[in-house]
Parts: structure tokens; sequence; C-alpha cells
């Protein structure tokens, strides 16, 4: 491969030892230091080392990772989507509102509006080359005014009204919430969507270069219509599986939640500029997020808004990193 | 990709102005008291912080770049000032201002020299920035009780506030650095095309970073004004959400995202198109969620009439 009069075998095997390594750091790094902070504070605090406390994460947790779930499909087409806080609100109290008309009416709702929205947002990317960044920024707008409409400018706040519904929030099956089984059965399915499908390959096809994936007779703007649908209809869902977990449909939560989503992604080793990126990583990213809030509630006294500082940090040193990593890969040139 | 580029149409670059006289117009005939000094004042108030703001998103926008930590660096400002102000107006405004050039220069040195996109370089800094914000004030909101702060933030000259005047003057020095400086000029030539920006030997890095560390002094001088007029600091509500009434002004007014332009009046007619817009809703007693639908249409009718049209 190398042009020069290198001494051949030995170096190429070298380099390409360095890459697989780099390659590995870059996609299971988030997993390593998610196990190296849980090993630590199983030693730490006494207090992480419990059933439920584990089963609190994993709760609190369920809602993020469905909306990086479709994040990390949307940011391995190369695209953005910072509409996903608003929908996840709206989402909530569309299934608040719908509850009273039956378990099935609290999910399709929510999942058919924010569907939809996801779905104008997708064919606004796909025909009319506006950037993903600004489009989904409108429909950010747009889903909170829908939401606050919805509420008579958030005066409103709708109950749970169905029982089955409420108890998916509440209740537990093994000693771990339905609502976690439910994401962990929605998160299999992405990855084999991802992975093992021809979708998947075409959303990793249109990340890597959209003009090559076009030319290869893959439908560009088809993929990315439904990457942004998933997008939203995944937001729908965290939306009022929150709902049944809270009893109502709060309007003020969801502040900043796509950034939550974008910083799991990235931290996940998904990278921002399309193409690479996987689910598990992903998984990674959101409990690595999740376990650090934790800590820093069981530490007490530290105040709370340290814990978006740290993410700040973590994030940019992830970013950072993952430049350096994929400049290794890539050679000095 | 090359004589297309600069063929926009005259909507995105007159279509504002247009707006504006269209609703201004509407006003006079419809609403009370619309045309009275009182009511004038308050809007130009409400708008001079965004106006700020969106001058500096305006410059990097110009870039190819976009700034997301603005609203953070109005609540770091807005926290710092009054932990300084112990020390005089001019030292707690010095230290407000000192805090935008460090997170100007992160910002920069993130984007210019570590090669991140603007988008996630500056993220960084809006998740954390606020947190970092309401920990320096303990969470809490505290008033402001300076003579000089507040002159600032409510008094008069001329009969016009203290507050339009300076962002009248920001508005002017920024559209005379952008035509008639060498860093204006190279600003351009950076936005336009980077590759080319370097090849032709200018200092690209630098001139990214101080774009980034511009954006956000002026972030931060929007925040000590926003405690000055409200008479208090509240890191946790100060600029918030900023960010996009700041994009949205800049895209408005028919800076194109793509960078290599900027219009620096257009961000200024944006600005106070977005704010009429939001005061003839609220006088006809629409709510607050009418508004943010129409402003989500009102951008994406913005952004579709400028995109640039692909040559292929």
């Amino acid at each position: 491969m190398t042009p020069t009069a290198l001494p051949g075998a030995f170096l190429n095997r070298r380099a390409e030892r360095t890459d697989r390594l780099v390659g590995a750091v870059q996609r299971q790094g988030a997993l390593a230091v998610l196990a190296l902070v849980v090993l630590i504070s199983l030693f730490a605090f006494p207090d992480f080392r419990s059933w439920d406390n584990a089963a609190t994460i994993l709760v609190a947790a369920a809602p993020p990772m469905l909306i990086a779930l479709g994040m990390t499909f949307v940011i391995i087409t190369g695209g953005i989507d910072l509409s996903v806080g608003s929908l996840y609100v709206l989402g909530g109290v569309l299934a608040a509102w719908a509850s009273q008309y039956g378990f099935v009416a609290a999910f399709a709702v929510p999942l058919l509006v924010c569907a939809v929205i996801g779905l104008v947002n997708g064919v606004l990317i796909a025909y009319t080359a506006m950037a993903p960044f600004i489009v989904t920024l409108a429909t950010l707008l747009g889903a909170r005014g829908l939401m606050r409409a919805l509420s008579n400018e958030g005066s409103t706040t709708y109950l749970v009204q169905n029982d089955a519904f409420r108890s998916l929030g509440t209740g537990s099956l093994f000693g771990i919430g339905c609502q976690v089984w439910l994401v962990a059965v929605v998160v299999l399915i992405g990855m084999v969507l991802l992975g093992r499908t021809r979708f998947g390959n075409s959303v990793y096809a249109v990340g890597g270069s959209e003009d090559a994936a076009g030319l290869m007779g893959i439908r560009v703007p088809r993929t990315k219509i439904a990457v942004y649908l998933l997008s939203g209809l995944l937001a729908g869902l965290a939306g009022s599986v929150n709902a049944a977990k809270l009893g109502s449909g709060v309007t003020v939560l969801g502040a900043g939640m796509e950034l939550d989503a974008i910083a799991a992604v990235v931290i996940g080793g998904t990278l921002l500029t399309g193409g690479a990126g996987t689910i598990g990583g992903t998984v990674a990213g959101v409990l690595l997020l999740g376990v650090i809030q934790n800590l820093i509630n069981q530490v007490g006294n530290v105040n709370s808004n340290w814990q978006q500082v740290i993410s700040g940090t973590f994030l940019a040193l992830v970013v950072v990193a993952q430049i350096y990593l994929v400049r290794m890969r890539r050679g000095p040139s | 990709m090359t004589t297309a580029r600069r063929n926009t149409g005259w909507l995105p670059r007159y279509g504002v102005y247009g707006a504006i006289a269209l609703l201004l117009a509407f006003n006079i005939v419809f609403t009370p008291n619309f045309l009275t000094g009182s009511n004038l004042r308050i809007q130009l108030i409400q708008v001079a912080p965004v106006v700020i703001v969106a001058l500096g998103m305006a410059l990097v926008i110009g870039t190819e770049g976009i700034d997301l930590s603005v609203g953070a660096v109005m609540a770091l400002a807005a926290a710092l000032i009054p932990l300084y102000l112990g020390y005089g107006v001019t030292g707690a405004i010095l230290v407000s201002l000192l805090a935008g050039v460090v997170v100007g220069l992160i910002n920069g040195t993130l984007v210019a020299k570590v090669g991140l996109q603007p988008i996630v370089a500056t993220l960084a800094l809006f998740v954390g920035g606020r947190g970092l914000a309401v920990v320096i004030s303990e969470g809490k909101l505290k008033d402001v009780r300076n003579e000089q702060l507040i002159h600032l933030g409510s008094g008069d000259l001329f009969g016009i506030p203290v507050l339009v005047w300076i962002a009248a003057l920001l508005v002017l020095v920024v559209a005379f650095v952008i035509r008639r400086t060498v860093f204006g000029r190279r600003l351009l030539a950076v936005g336009g095309n980077r590759p080319a920006a370097e090849l032709a030997g200018l200092p690209v890095q630098r001139v990214l970073i101080t774009v980034y560390v511009l954006c956000a002094v002026l972030a931060s001088i929007a925040g000590l004004l926003s405690v000055a007029r409200i008479q208090s600091s509240d890191a946790s509500s100060v600029g918030l959400l900023i960010e996009l009434s700041a994009i949205t002004a800049v895209v408005v007014g028919g800076t194109p995202l793509t960078g290599g332009r900027v219009r620096v009046l257009g961000t200024v007619a944006g600005a106070l198109l977005m704010q009429l817009v939001l005061a003839t809703m609220i006088k006809h007693n629409l709510p607050p969620s009418t508004a943010e639908m129409v402003q989500a249409i009102i951008i994406l009718v913005a952004v579709y009439a400028a995109r640039e049209r692909k040559t292929r």
C-alpha cells in the first residue's frame, strides 16, 4: 500500500496493529470508561452497591436511551436532530391527554404525531438541501408551540387516566421496571436494524459519502427521511414512557434533552461527520452519563449543577480525543 | 459551485425589510396605541440584547460556523457581576467581559486548532457553561442595587434608553469591522473558502479564534446589560434559549449559513422582525404558543429562500 520503500512487512504490521488498537479504543472507549467508573464506585460508595440503585439508574436512563438511539441513526447519516427534546415533551403531554381514551391511544397518539413531525424534518432535509440543524431547530420551536397550545400555555397538566398504561411506568418485572424491558427490546431491534439489514447498510453508506451512496443506487432521500422519522418516533415513545412513569404530562421537562442525547451518542464513539458509529457505544454513553448523575446524587452535598459542568467537560474531552484518534488512524498526513 | 454560488434572489436579501414594512403598516392601522413612545420604547429595549448577541452570531456564521454557547456566556457574565460589584462597576464589567474572552478562546481553539465542528465545540460549553454559572451564583437570584449599573439598564440619553444606544453603537462598530477592515475581509474569505484562504496565506486560525472571542464578548455584554435592566442576576434564566433567537435573527436577515457573507443590517432587521411578530401577536391576544409556531414557519421560509441552489 505505501508507495515509499519502507522495510516492508514489519512496519506495515506495526502500523496495522496501532490502527486496530486505535479503532478499538474509539469504538469501545465509552464501555471501558463505564466499566472503570462502575468498578471504582462499587468500592468507593457503599450506597451504589445495591440492586435498588442499579434499577434506579436503569429507569432514569430509559427515556434518554430511546432518544439517543434515534439520534445515533441520524448522526451516522451525517445529520443532527435538535427537535427531539421538544418532541419528548410533546409526546409526554399527548400520552397523558390520550390516556383517557385507553391504553392503545396513549401510545398511538404521541407516536403518530411525533412520527409526522419527524417525517416533516426528513422531507425538508432530503428534498430541499436545507441544513439539518436549522430545519430541526425550526421544528423544535414548532413542536414546543404545539405542546404549549395543547396544555393551555403550560397551565394544564393532564393526568394519566389509564391504569394499564400507568402500570407500565410503575410496575416491574424481575425487580426491574417494565419500561427498562421495553427500552431493552427497542434497543435490540435498533441494533438488528442498523447492523444486520439493508436499511442499516444504507444509513452507513449515506453518512460515509452521500454522492457515492447515490451513485451506488441507494435511495438517499428515502434513507434520510426514514432516519428522521425514526428519531421523531423514538422521541415520542420516550415521552410517553416518561408520562407513564410520572403519571402526568409534565410540560417543563425536556429542555436540553437533545443535547444530552447528542453528548451520549458522541461519547459512545459515533463520529459527528457521519459514516461510523454503533448502538452499543451509544448505550454505554447513556449509561455513563446516568451513572455520573447517580454518583453526584450519592455524594449528596455536591451542588447538582456540577453534573452539567462535568458532562460538558467530559463531552469536550471525548470529542477532542476522538479527533486525535481518527487522525492517528489515518496516519500523519 | 462556481458562479451560481452568489446567485441568491431578492427574497432573502430584501424580504425581511418588506415583512417589517407590512407588519408595521398592519399594526399602525389595527393595533391601538402602537405608535406611542412608550410602546416603541419597550419594543426597542426588549430587542436590544437579542441584537447584540445576533451580531456576534452573524460574525461566526459568516465563517461557516455556529455558536451555541452564547446563552451560557450571558449566564456566566450575569453570575459574575454581583460577585465583583464590590470592586466598582468598571471592575465587575471587566471581569464579566473577561469571562467572555475565556469562553471565546476555548471555543475558538477547539474549532481552529483542534478542528472540531463548531456545533460540537460550542455544545460542550452550552452544556457546561450554564451549570458553572449556576454553581458560581450558588443557584440564588441576587439583587443588584448599584446606581451606575442600573443607569446602564434603565437610564436615558437624549430621550432614548442607554441600552438602545449601546446596541446601536455595537451595530455600527460591527458593520465597520466587516466592511472596512482587513480583519473583516479576512473573516469573509475564511468563511467563503477556507482552503483558498489558507493557500492565500491568511492567518486562518487567528481569524477564527478572534471571531469566537468577539461573539462571546458580545454575548457577555448582552448578559451584563440584562442584569442591569432586570436589576437582579439569575444565572439559571438569563439568556435562556437566546441562541435560537440569535440564529433566527441572522438567518431571517439573509446571512447564508454557508458562510462568506455577513449582513449586519439584515441581522438587526431580522431581530426587529421577530420582535414585531411577537409583539403583534401579544397585542392581538394570540398565545405565545402560536407565536412559536409562526416563528418556526418564518425560519423555514427564510432558510428555504436563502438556500444555495445546487449546480449539477
